[in-house]
């Protein structure tokens, strides 16, 4: 066994600093789309729109039943072949699509289940002041279910954080492919991807503060 | 004029409601008395389409609504001429207690949000309340949510509200002051239907008092007829187990 080298570690860490942007841009990105998706899935399995509703039940299904780097390589490789006008699809763009529709159909689940959550006096009383079904949703009951699904979105944030890695395989040149580079340049791999590790690690710690502070503010009416 | 006719419905093969006819005219003050799972308060929601009747009409004034073939249209123009008082509050938790005044006043009835909270202070006032206005529900007492609750109702100005057993979930210390909010409300000339169970607040305050029994409307007068002088059995008997 060999020491570690740990100047080479050091020097590392600012290199691959400066892809955390682009990383952080991609989840965040994927997280907002997907957020917005789900919503709309969720509202959709709960009021079951006839046909749609098929639709909807077949996307979840599939987006969650394949895995998302299979997902990547059929947006990447595949869907251009198929349809003209995708020739021009960039690594990073595939990246954020295959990370949003993958997660939205998990994240929609979750959200599903929160929005039957939401007590029933909740439904009631927004249909007996004359709401219509989408003023309810969106002012009464959506943000109730977000308290209920905040811990576990904050979760599929954090999995997508680490998904984006994914898309090195996609020839972009993120944090995990700026790693790997780096790695084929100096052969010291443990170090190279040990670095990464805690820089992902660190990332995603830090997200904690972030989840609190959400906790806080989605609990502040439930504050006695 | 409220005009409801032939108001049926049925749970299964359980029929809870059968056949209602009921008028009630405009400021009438009416109290729904009579035994547990009678169906008085599947009647007020029925009245509002919370459960859907399977047959009968719902007239308010010149507006017609057949239960059948009620339209979703139909059913949000009917909700609009009723106010809806709860049990259990039923409060919208993620609003302070002005923010639950304000609700429907800016999404249902497109008031600016300066003319809802003007309304909603003046009511907070009313009910004894201002000083919660920034409260959230789980921060409020049983009557308090309640009195926010009727609040919430008083300022949809309906040609019609519903209590549905509004004291029954309080603790016995905070039902006197709900029933103070809602005698104000009656001195609004405001029309109330009343599923209740305190009786001697029925008596006082009822232009008229309903007893129902099985799905039906078994016998209906002023409140001195009902409660002095009752011609059918069971409500002798309902009068003694209760009083």
């Amino acid at each position: 066994m060999r020491a570690l080298d740990l100047q080479y570690m050091l020097g590392l860490v600012p290199v691959i600093l400066s892809y955390v942007p682009l990383t952080l841009a991609m989840a965040g990105i994927a997280m907002v789309l997907a957020l917005i998706i789900a919503s709309l899935l969720a509202v959709e399995r709960v009021v079951r729109i006839p046909v749609l509703d098929g639709l909807v039940a077949i996307f979840i299904s599939f987006f969650r039943g394949t895995p998302l780097l299979v997902q990547l390589f059929l947006f990447y490789y595949g869907l251009p072949q198929i349809v003209s006008f995708l020739t021009q699809i960039n690594g990073v763009t595939a990246a954020i699509m295959g990370l949003t529709l993958h997660f939205s159909a998990y994240m929609a689940e979750s959200i599903r289940a929160a929005i039957i959550g939401v007590d029933r006096s909740q439904w009631e009383a927004s249909q007996a002041v004359g709401m219509t079904q989408s003023q309810m949703m969106r002012r009464i009951i959506l943000p109730q279910a977000a308290r209920i699904a905040a811990p576990t979105l904050v979760n599929y944030f954090i999995d997508m954080i680490k998904g984006t890695s994914l898309a090195f395989t996609l020839g972009v040149t993120e944090m995990m492919g700026a790693t790997q580079k780096e790695a084929a340049g100096s052969f010291l791999y443990f170090e190279a991807f040990l670095v990464v590790a805690i820089l992902y690690w660190i990332i995603v710690e830090s997200l904690s503060f972030g989840q609190r502070w959400l906790e806080v503010h989605l609990n502040k009416a439930h504050a006695r | 004029m409220i005009r409801i006719k032939g108001l049926t419905k049925r749970f299964g093969d359980n029929t809870v409601l059968n056949n209602i006819d009921l008028e009630i005219e405009r400021g009438e003050r009416i109290c729904v008395i009579g035994p547990s799972g009678t169906g008085k308060s599947t009647l007020l929601r029925c009245i509002n389409f919370l459960d859907r009747p399977d047959s009968g009409t719902i007239e308010f004034g010149d507006f017609k609504v057949e239960a059948a073939k009620a339209t979703r249209r139909q059913i949000l123009a009917l909700r609009r001429c009723t106010a809806f008082v709860f049990q259990n509050y039923s409060l919208f938790t993620n609003r302070t207690a002005r923010q639950n005044i304000t609700e429907a006043l800016v999404t249902v009835h497109r008031q600016s949000s300066d003319e809802a909270n003007r309304r909603a202070d003046a009511i907070l006032r009313e009910t004894g309340l201002l000083d919660k206005a920034e409260s959230y529900p789980a921060a409020l007492s049983g009557g308090q949510q309640q009195r926010v609750g009727i609040g919430r109702a008083m300022a949809l100005d309906a040609d019609l509200m519903l209590f549905d057993e509004p004291t029954s979930a309080l603790d016995p210390e905070w039902v006197g002051e709900v029933l103070d909010l809602m005698r104000r409300v009656a001195e609004s000339r405001q029309t109330m239907l009343i599923v209740t169970h305190e009786m001697q607040f029925a008596r006082e305050i009822a232009h008229r008092v309903i007893f129902m029994d099985g799905g039906r409307i078994v016998e209906q007068g002023p409140p001195g007829a009902i409660f002095g002088a009752p011609q059918d059995p069971r409500i002798r008997d309902f009068l003694r187990r209760v009083s």
